[in-house]
């Protein structure tokens, strides 16, 4: 049985987790475990989360994203200028979000599709791209890089309040439902073992029938869509919305995907797993304010722990691969 | 005999300038292994992409039960029950035996917007499928096909495309990559194909593999057909000289000798 649970992708995640909460209760007590804390880092991993699911299953059908650093503040600011700026409707502004999110994944997908044009540098290109637009945009607009915007009580409530004596914000309810979700699509419905497949052999893939191209645009748009979601409820939760910010998610969203288990190549890994490297990576960045330790040693320990990561999930994959039942007693 | 299922008539093929086939004309039959023989860079693998759907040729017709087919992509020669084989399986390494086998046809249970992959009935089918093969080593259809042999991986490949129905079955190079308990355990299989009446077209270099399950063997060298001819009618050593290109052995061999000899004296 034990050895079944070592085999899943996300168990050297888990296990990185649990090494982590040993190691902020040697080192910090049970800080980082009140209510308080609990909260701080729960937020950090929702938002986090949110965008780290579609870049892992990208990375398992062999792809990769990192416009994902621009779309959260043109997610933001698209908010900010419709609703904020021009005083428009916020619904305006929230299906603006997500047509943006959508058009920008169609052309990350319909490019590296048609092209020969590894993603890295697609999505390369997009973040650029998308950043100087934005830029560019609102100081065309609003004349600064910074917008104010007062969402109406209804859509605060719904995407950027706070709960449970103002620790939790709203965006961990739309994390873990998109958990959910996901889990389903990947786990249990046909179409995770398309990305698999994918990701494991895409031309056997195709010739079994499965639709490539279609389904990596999907995950394009599902990965632009979910960071413009996250930028939209940050404007909504923090009343404003900057130009800037943001970049760090395309190493953070990595980094989550990676320590979750998910192989860089492609072909292996899990929902759960990303769950539980996100949740890492959020108490590492958290954590460290709960020990004696300066917190310009978090970079550090994430560094390390990347890199254990790495290597305790290449241990757990060659032991999936070598496995072989024991012959059974009749 | 009974009536051809594929048929090549003069085929040929070129990319640009480059002519890579030259008439080409074979038939298989079901029941029937055709070994295309030859050395690298004969034309084998474009062969092979023609009938899988790949290429489209040059000049020339595919004839399917006697009726002209053009295959615009793999899939729709895969549709017409083609299967092509690859030296590694074509497999996912990283994917359950289950998963693997159903790719493209999950069978799922359930309702609606909430149907889910069934993974119990996946992972018997494809158990049961390679056993009747005579895999009898595969038993749990969780197992990894990364973790599998590589004559496991060419076994679970090949009852793959005949539980879908294959009636053509085109292995490349199967062997290739094998140990010699490995090869002979996929050329077993090709015989059990075979049996069940399916046309195998089984491309190789290695004489030996050929002669063991072959009813008709093609010699390919430089994109033509130097000799086609049945079981028996061929020794090894007469196949082998003529994959050297008409050379033969005992004149190549002689030839390294003589080159040999000069330098060992130093």
């Amino acid at each position: 049985m034990l050895g079944n649970l070592l085999r899943r992708p996300e168990s050297g995640a888990f296990l990185g987790l649990l090494g982590m909460f040993v190691f902020f209760t040697i080192f910090g007590g049970f800080g980082f475990l009140t209510i308080g804390s609990v909260g701080a880092w729960m937020n950090i991993a929702a938002g986090l989360g949110i965008i780290a699911i579609p870049i892992g299953l990208l990375m398992i059908a062999g792809e990769l994203d990192i416009s994902v650093g621009s779309m959260v503040p043109a997610g933001s600011m698209t908010t900010a200028i419709i609703a904020g700026h021009y005083q428009l409707p916020i619904w305006i502004a929230i299906a603006a979000v997500f047509l943006l999110g959508i058009v920008v994944g169609l052309i990350n997908g319909n490019l590296v599709v048609r092209t020969a044009v590894p993603s890295f540098i697609v999505t390369l290109g997009t973040l650029f791209a998308m950043a100087g637009f934005i830029l560019g945009l609102s100081v065309i607009i609003t004349g600064t890089t910074s917008v104010a915007i007062t969402a109406p009580p209804l859509a605060k409530a719904i995407f950027g309040d706070l709960y449970f004596g103002k620790q939790f914000q709203i965006i961990i309810a739309w994390w873990l439902a998109a958990a959910v979700a996901y889990v389903f699509f990947v786990h249990y419905s046909k179409y995770g073992n398309w990305i698999f497949a994918m990701g494991g052999d895409r031309e056997a893939a195709r010739n079994a029938g499965v639709p490539t191209k279609r389904l990596t645009i999907t995950l394009f748009v599902l990965s632009a869509t979910s960071a413009a979601f996250v930028g939209m409820c940050q404007a909504i939760l923090f009343n404003s919305a900057q130009v800037s910010g943001g970049q760090s998610y395309i190493f953070n969203s990595i980094i989550a995907v990676v320590v979750g288990g998910v192989l860089l190549t492609g072909g292996f890994g899990s929902v759960i797993g990303i769950l539980f490297g996100t949740i890492t990576f959020a108490i590492v960045t958290q954590g460290i304010y709960y020990t004696n330790f300066d917190r310009n040693w978090s970079s550090l320990i994430i560094g390390v722990l990347l890199l254990a990561a790495v290597l305790m999930n290449n241990t757990f994959r060659n032991m999936a691969l070598t496995y072989t039942p024991k012959k059974k007693l009749k | 005999m009974n009536a051809p299922i594929l048929e090549l008539e003069h085929i040929n093929k070129s990319f640009g300038p480059i002519e890579v086939l030259n008439d080409i004309s074979l038939q298989v039959r079901g029941g029937e292994v055709l070994c295309l023989l030859g050395d690298n860079g004969a034309g084998k693998s474009t062969l092979i992409k023609i009938l899988s759907g790949v290429y489209i040729p040059s000049s020339g017709t595919v004839r399917m039960d006697g009726a002209p087919v053009t295959f615009k992509n793999p899939r729709e020669a895969s549709d017409r029950g083609i299967a092509t084989v690859h030296q590694f399986g074509g497999t996912f390494p990283l994917m359950s035996i289950g998963r693997s086998f159903f790719v493209g046809v999950e069978p799922t249970k359930g309702w609606g917007p909430f149907k889910v992959f069934d993974r119990k009935k996946a992972n018997e089918v494809a158990v049961k499928a390679v056993q009747d093969f005579g895999i009898t080593r595969i038993d749990d259809g969780d197992r990894l096909v990364g973790g599998l042999s590589g004559g496991e991986r060419q076994s679970l490949a090949i009852a793959r495309a005949v539980y879908f129905g294959a009636r053509v079955l085109i292995l490349d190079e199967p062997t290739a990559a094998l140990g010699v308990k490995q090869a002979a355990h996929v050329l077993r299989i090709v015989n059990q194909a075979k049996k069940r009446g399916l046309a195998v077209i089984f491309i190789t270099h290695q004489v030996m593999h050929a002669m063991a399950v072959g009813d008709h063997f093609a010699v390919l060298i430089r994109g033509s057909i130097a000799a086609d001819f049945k079981k028996g009618e061929r020794t090894r050593e007469q196949i082998t000289d003529l994959m050297a290109g008409g050379e033969t052995m005992a004149n190549l061999e002689a030839e390294i000798e003589a080159h040999a000899m000069p330098h060992a004296t130093n």
